[in-house]
């Protein structure tokens, strides 16, 4: 007897990449420079999330042929990702072998309501937050695994920042709370109770929460561990940059040893252009990825 | 006390850490070679394994941990770690550290959404082990020293050779601790025996 698709098996996926760098990639060689610089997994994309926001228009599920392509170069895990309540192409991606679904953001939202039904699949899903309450609906509709949503194809790290201190503060808080302050609490939050419930006797989120949108550099990496991401996302930063596989490599490290500040210098030096980057009084609100789901 | 190690490159550490626990255990999160020399025994945890082996090189693992294990210190390798301590890997030219003589195969089972939890009759633990494979893989044959703990569709999944003990599945994603709790026993017999390592500590 064997069971697939449960709870532990799509969570515990998520466990075994802690610690680790997710790389957004748009074709094999990419996949390859990633896996040989010690990416945990690769997020198969037409488009990084900086040419999506260069680009306009609507965007899409990647073109299966890549999603492919990456799966048969590399033998780490592949991530996909699906337009927000886009049950099609989840369901697509599920059938071409996909490791993990991205519900994201970066992608046109197909649905402007309802997000996917996670728990109805079999492969595992990943879904952005921006706070404790977006993130335990995610959860409560069966996400796997979380990331902060930040603000994707920037190079600005300063919204991911944002999101992850919430979720933390927000975590403290509840963590810390009587038991009768936490109907209330969920009501404000808009989030599940038995969740809460399960917050305040752990302490911590029920499942891995990992860094997204803005990381450029190995000293972003390492920042955003130590705001406590269990891993992070790497979309635009490292094949924007001058020498992508330096790059990549360095960034890993970072994560790895987010602590050692030594080594992060020695990992900065000479590494070339990172990617330009945008500041964000410069987007206007249509632009901004991280308000399309709530 | 013992002194349980978990290697702590990349994967997930916190569960083996829980797993371990008991009065007579003091564990540790091990991310630089000094640190190997106090322990009585290691554990490899799940994650991935090539990024694990990358990172292996990088900090200069690579030959302190081979010299851990032919002291004759207990190592525990689940899944990812099971690869890093197998001989030989299928379609890959040579095995990692090369600990345990065994080929094994990676994602044996198939992608993420082939992976599964089941229960597992494990010689010397329990009929009833609750084991979750995640992308794992397998031992498609031992050696003569290696004995075979547990099989599934019989795959082996579980082994042990001497001091070194490995698995294809994650017991540490459970609640269930026996099997994490016969490694804990494999060290304490190991630490009774060899009591010039009680001098280091």
């Amino acid at each position: 007897m064997a069971d697939r698709g449960t709870d532990r098996v799509k969570r515990g996926m998520a466990e075994m990449q802690k610690g680790g760098v997710i790389m957004d990639v748009v074709n094999a060689e990419q996949a390859k420079i990633a896996e040989e610089a010690g990416a945990v997994a690769v997020m198969a994309l037409e488009r990084v999330p900086a040419d999506i926001r260069a680009a306009g228009g609507v965007a899409r599920m990647a073109d299966p042929t890549i999603v492919e392509e990456v799966m048969s170069a590399v033998s780490i895990p592949v991530m996909a990702k699906a337009r927000i309540g886009h049950i099609a192409e989840a369901r697509v991606l599920e059938s071409l072998g996909a490791d993990y679904i991205d519900e994201s953001e970066v992608l046109t939202p197909a649905d402007e309501v309802y997000h996917l039904d996670k728990s109805e699949y079999t492969v595992p899903f990943v879904c952005g937050a921006r706070n404790l309450g977006e993130a335990l609906r995610r959860v409560g509709e069966g996400a796997s695994m979380l990331r902060t949503k930040g603000e994707p194809g920037t190079g600005n790290i300063v919204e991911a920042v944002r999101h992850m201190r919430m979720v933390q503060s927000e975590l403290n808080k509840v963590a810390g709370m009587s038991k009768d302050e936490l109907m209330t609490e969920a009501k404000n939050l808009g989030a599940p109770y038995e969740l809460l419930l399960g917050i305040k006797e752990t302490g911590k989120l029920p499942v891995v929460n990992f860094a997204a949108g803005g990381i450029a550099t190995p000293a972003d990496a390492a920042l955003m561990m130590q705001l406590g991401a269990d891993g992070v996302f790497v979309g635009s930063g490292i094949f924007k940059s001058e020498h992508p596989d330096k790059y990549a490599k360095a960034v890993v490290e970072a994560t790895t040893h987010y602590q050692d500040y030594e080594l992060i210098a020695r990992l900065s030096r000479g590494l070339g252009t990172a990617m330009q980057g945008l500041e964000m009084s410069t987007l206007d609100p249509s632009e901004r990825m991280q308000d399309r789901s709530w | 006390m013992l002194k349980i190690g978990v290697l702590a490159l990349q994967g997930a550490v916190q569960e083996h850490i829980k797993s371990l626990q008991a009065p007579d255990v003091e564990t540790v999160i091990v991310k630089r070679t000094d640190q190997l020399e106090a322990l009585d025994g290691l554990v490899f945890p799940g994650g991935e394994s090539t990024t694990m082996r990358r990172l292996v090189n990088k900090y200069g693992f690579y030959e302190p941990l081979r010299a851990f294990a032919a002291a004759g210190k207990p190592i525990f390798g689940t899944c990812a770690g099971l690869i890093l301590m197998a001989d030989r890997i299928a379609q890959e030219p040579q095995g990692h550290l090369q600990l345990m003589d065994m080929n094994v195969q990676r994602n044996a089972f198939g992608r993420q959404r082939e992976s599964f939890e089941t229960t597992l009759v494990v010689k010397d633990v329990a009929e009833d082990i609750e084991a979750v494979f995640i992308r794992a893989p397998l031992i498609s044959s031992t050696g003569d020293d290696v004995e075979v703990l547990s099989s599934f569709n019989g795959e082996i999944v579980a082994a042990r050779q001497n001091h070194l003990l490995a698995c294809s599945f994650h017991p540490e994603l459970t609640d269930d601790t026996r099997f994490h709790q016969y490694f804990v026993q494999m060290v304490r017999e190991s630490k009774e025996t060899a009591p010039e390592h009680t001098a280091v500590t």
